[in-house]
C-alpha cells in the first residue's frame, strides 16, 4: 500500500538505527506516547535496532487504556439496562470495571453493537426510534473530531433518543504530569503524529521551552519512528529542545482547523481522571452545557461509590513510564489478552498487549 | 485507538462540506469516509483516515523527506567510509 510500505524497509530502517548508534554518545530515555507508535516499535523489534545507550518508555497514549475505571462501570450500567442498545468501539468491550466487563453484559443479552464510527450510532439511533441509544465515546484529540461531529449532527437533527458517554482525553497536560513528577526519567518525546494532525503542534513549544525537553512529532511506521527518535536523539546530544515535525506529510503546524473548529463547538476543557494515573488537571474534554442533552451520564445518572480493588496490577506505573510491561508480576501468568486484570493488556495499543502478542523481552 | 491509515479517494459524492463522503479504497478495501475535515480533499488525493473521517490530505512532497534524510545519511556514510 503506497504510504505503508515504503516506510517499512528493513535496509532504511537499519540505517537510520546507525546513524542513532553515531550519534549517541551517553545514555537516553525517550518515551514515545502513542499507543500506536509502541505497538510498531514492539511489532518490528524496534528497540533491538537501537544502540544500549538508548531506551525507550511507553507512554500513557492508548485511550482505551486510561479510560477510567468507574466510567466502564458506567458504561457496563447502562449497557445493561433493557431499553438501551450500547454502541462502542470493539476494544473497550473486554476492558475490566470493577466487577465485570461489558462483553459479560453482551453474553447475557444485553444489546452491545460494536461499531466503526460514531456516525455509525446516529444510524442505528434513527433506525431504533423507541430504543435509547448511547455511544461510548472515548478518544484522545485523533477521534474527538469524530465523536463531536456526531454530537453536532445529532442536535442538528433533532435526534432525541442518542447521548454519548464521554471519556475524550488531550495530550499536552499528561505530558506536562510525567515532566513534573518527581521519578521522571524522560528526556525527550516522540509526540503522537495522529493527535497533531488534528490540533497541531503549537502547544508543544511552551512545553519543549519550559521543561527544556526535546518533542519531535512522530509517525507510526518503522522508519517514521526511528527518525523520530533521531531527530530527538540529536537535539539531546547538541542540547537543543525543539518542537520538530518528522510527521510532516499528515501534521502541519496549525493542525486541522475544520477538525478543531467542530471540537470547539461541541467540547469544553475539564478536569479528567485517568485510569492508573489520577486526576490531572485540564486533561478532559466534557461537552459544552449547550449539549449536555446528549449527556449520558445527564441522561441515565447512577451514584456510584466507586472503590479501586487492589489487584497485582501495575498498568499505572506503566502508563507512565515508570515500569515495563514485563516487570508486572502478573505478565503472561495470571494477565494475559484472554483474561486481561488491567486495560493495558486490551487494547492492542497497550504496552501489555504489545508486549505479549510480540513476546518483547527487554530490559 | 488513533490508528488512522492512509486510503485513495477514488469516487466523491455531495457537496455539503458537512456531509461530503468519498470511497476510499485501503489497497482495495473500499470504504465510505466523510470528508468533512479535508474539504479541499480531491480525486486520487491519499487521505489518513480515523473512524470514518478523513482527517488530513498526505503531502506527496513532505513524504518524501524521510528518504531525503536517508540518502544525505549514506552519503555521509560514504564519505566516513572513505575517511577511514
Ligand atoms: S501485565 Fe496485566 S496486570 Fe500487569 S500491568 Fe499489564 S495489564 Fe496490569
Amino acid at each position: 500500500m503506497k504510504y505503508v510500505d515504503e516506510y517499512r524497509n528493513s535496509k532504511e530502517a537499519k540505517m537510520f538505527a546507525e546513524a542513532i548508534a553515531r550519534t549517541v554518545t551517553r545514555t537516553w530515555t525517550v518515551m514515545e506516547i502513542c499507543g500506536g507508535q509502541t505497538h510498531s516499535i514492539a511489532k518490528y523489534s524496534l528497540q533491538d535496532l537501537l544502540p544500549p545507550e538508548l531506551s525507550l518508555l511507553h507512554g500513557p497514549g492508548c485511550p482505551v487504556c486510561v479510560t477510567p475505571v468507574e466510567l466502564i462501570d458506567k458504561a457496563i450500567h447502562i449497557a445493561a439496562m433493557p431499553n438501551v442498545i450500547f454502541c462502542s468501539f470493539g476494544d473497550m468491550l473486554r476492558v475490566p470495571g470493577s466487577s465485570a466487563d461489558l462483553f459479560k453484559v453482551k453474553s447475557k443479552g444485553g444489546d452491545i453493537r460494536i461499531v466503526y464510527s460514531p456516525m455509525d450510532a446516529l444510524n442505528i439511533a434513527r433506525d431504533n426510534p423507541q430504543k435509547e441509544v448511547v455511544f461510548f465515546a472515548i478518544g484522545f484529540e485523533t477521534t474527538a473530531p469524530a465523536n463531536a461531529m456526531a454530537i453536532y449532527q445529532t442536535k442538528s437533527e433533532n435526534i432525541k433518543n442518542l447521548s454519548f458517554l464521554v471519556s475524550q482525553v488531550i495530550v499536552p497536560p499528561a505530558i506536562c504530569s510525567i515532566l513534573e513528577s518527581p521519578q521522571n526519567r524522560v528526556q525527550g518525546f516522540l509526540a503522537a503524529g495522529h493527535v497533531c494532525t488534528i490540533m497541531g503542534y503549537s502547544e508543544y513549544e511552551p512545553i519543549a521551552k519550559d521543561y527544556k525537553i526535546p518533542i519531535v512529532v512522530t509517525g507510526f511506521e518503522p522508519l517514521d519512528i526511528l527518525q523520530g527518535i533521531f531527530m530527538c536523539v540529536k537535539q539531546l546530544e547538541e542540547g537543543r529542545f525543539e518542537v520538530e515535525n518528522q510527521y510532516s506529510r499528515s501534521v502541519r503546524k496549525e493542525g486541522n482547523l475544520a477538525a478543531q473548529k467542530i471540537i470547539q463547538e461541541v467540547f469544553q476543557i475539564i478536569p479528567r481522571q485517568w485510569r492508573g494515573i489520577g486526576e490531572i488537571k485540564q486533561s478532559g474534554l466534557g461537552l459544552k452545557p449547550a449539549y449536555s442533552q446528549y449527556d449520558a451520564e445527564v441522561r441515565f445518572p447512577c451514584e456510584f461509590h466507586y472503590q479501586e480493588n487492589a489487584t497485582e496490577c501495575i498498568s499505572g506505573l506503566v502508563l507512565q513510564g515508570l515500569k515495563k510491561p514485563n516487570e508486572c508480576p502478573a505478565f503472561g501468568k495470571s494477565c494475559t489478552p484472554e483474561s486481561p486484570l488491567g486495560a493495558t493488556m486490551v487494547s492492542t495499543e497497550g504496552a501489555c498487549a504489545a508486549y505479549y502478542r510480540y513476546q518483547t523481552v527487554q530490559s | 485507538m488513533c490508528l488512522a491509515i492512509p486510503g485513495k479517494i477514488i469516487q466523491i459524492s455531495g457537496d455539503d462540506p458537512l456531509i461530503r463522503t468519498g470511497h476510499v479504497s485501503f489497497g482495495g478495501i473500499i470504504k465510505e469516509i466523510n470528508l468533512a475535515y479535508t474539504p479541499e480533499a480531491t480525486l486520487d488525493d491519499y487521505v489518513i483516515v480515523h473512524v470514518g473521517f478523513a482527517i488530513s490530505i498526505l503531502d506527496e512532497k513532505e513524504a518524501q523527506r524521510v528518504f531525503d534524510t536517508l540518502n544525505q545519511l549514506d552519503s555521509f556514510g560514504n564519505s566516513e567510509e572513505r575517511l577511514q
